[in-house]
């Protein structure tokens, strides 16, 4: 599964970095905190948060996410754009809180690696 | 080769230049990918703390084939026990810096983790002087 793929099945907002559509997904991470993002997201994964300022897409670049998702309908700070655009790293939206988004990413995934999951 | 850049504290909006910059010089160096993700990610701790916990400093890379040597030196308040300071959810941040995400106390146990070797030396008053050195095998 691809970055735009992951835009249409979960009917989500591009904002920018467009360019990177086409990232291939490893994976996804969900937390609001900087440093265990740094310390503990992998590359490849998609970053779910409601963090909105710039130092998200710097963390992004470091880490070669494949994409960033901001929840409950956040709008990404004018320089944060800019910094996606440039690096080609999609910047991504969803209405939904961070737990709705994240159970549909992972189911998603789950089933795209041919992953039998029981809840 | 050699390459410095200056921190300014209180400056969120250029935090992670320079490990960007880093980042893309090693990448033309062809050093292996998860080498480089490991000084970027303990660089950019390094980086953030000064500018969340002091008011300027400057940053020193020095790659060699066989090692990259990183210098953080900082003017700040220092750090008055590293051993506790190390340890993971340990924070001093402000509210405001917290509201940003950061704050989670875990930037010096990521240095730890991704580098070879780490050194902290801080006076408190004055600042604090960080050396991360990772080793390049080819
Ligand atoms: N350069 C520095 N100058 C002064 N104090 C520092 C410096 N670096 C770290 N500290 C102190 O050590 C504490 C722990 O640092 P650490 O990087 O682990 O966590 P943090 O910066 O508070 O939060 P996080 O890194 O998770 O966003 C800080 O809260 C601060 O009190
Ligand atoms: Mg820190």
């Amino acid at each position: 599964m691809n970055v735009s793929q992951l835009v249409e099945t979960l009917n989500l907002t591009i904002f920018s970095g467009s360019r990177g559509l086409n990232k291939p997904i490893a994976g996804g991470y969900t937390s609001d905190l900087l440093s265990d993002v740094m310390g503990n997201a992998e590359e490849g994964d998609v970053w779910i948060t409601l963090q909105t300022h710039k130092n998200v897409m710097a963390i992004a670049q470091l880490k070669d996410l494949a994409a960033v998702v901001l929840v409950k309908g956040l709008k990404p700070d004018a320089d944060t754009l800019v910094q996606s655009e440039a690096e080609g790293i999609p910047l991504l939206g969803t209405n939904e809180p961070a737990f709705d988004i994240t159970g549909k990413l992972y189911k998603l995934i789950a089933n795209d690696s041919g992953l039998t999951i029981s809840l | 080769m050699h390459f410095t850049y200056l921190i300014t504290g209180g400056n969120f909006t250029h935090a992670g230049h320079a490990s960007s910059q880093v980042k893309r010089i090693l990448k033309q160096l062809n050093v292996n990918p998860v080498t480089i993700k490991r000084i970027v990610v303990a660089l950019y701790e390094a980086e953030v703390n000064v500018v969340a916990h002091a008011y300027r400093g400057n940053i020193d890379v020095d790659i060699e084939p066989e090692r990259v040597l990183v210098l953080i030196t900082d003017e700040g308040p220092g750090i008055a026990d590293i051993e506790l300071a190390m340890k993971e959810g340990y924070s001093t941040a402000s509210p405001k810096v917290r509201e940003m995400g950061f704050g989670a106390g875990m930037g010096l146990s990521n240095m730890k983790k991704n580098s070879d070797k780490l050194i902290i030396q801080s006076q408190v008053g004055q600042g604090t002087h960080v050396e991360l050195t990772t080793f390049l095998t080819q």
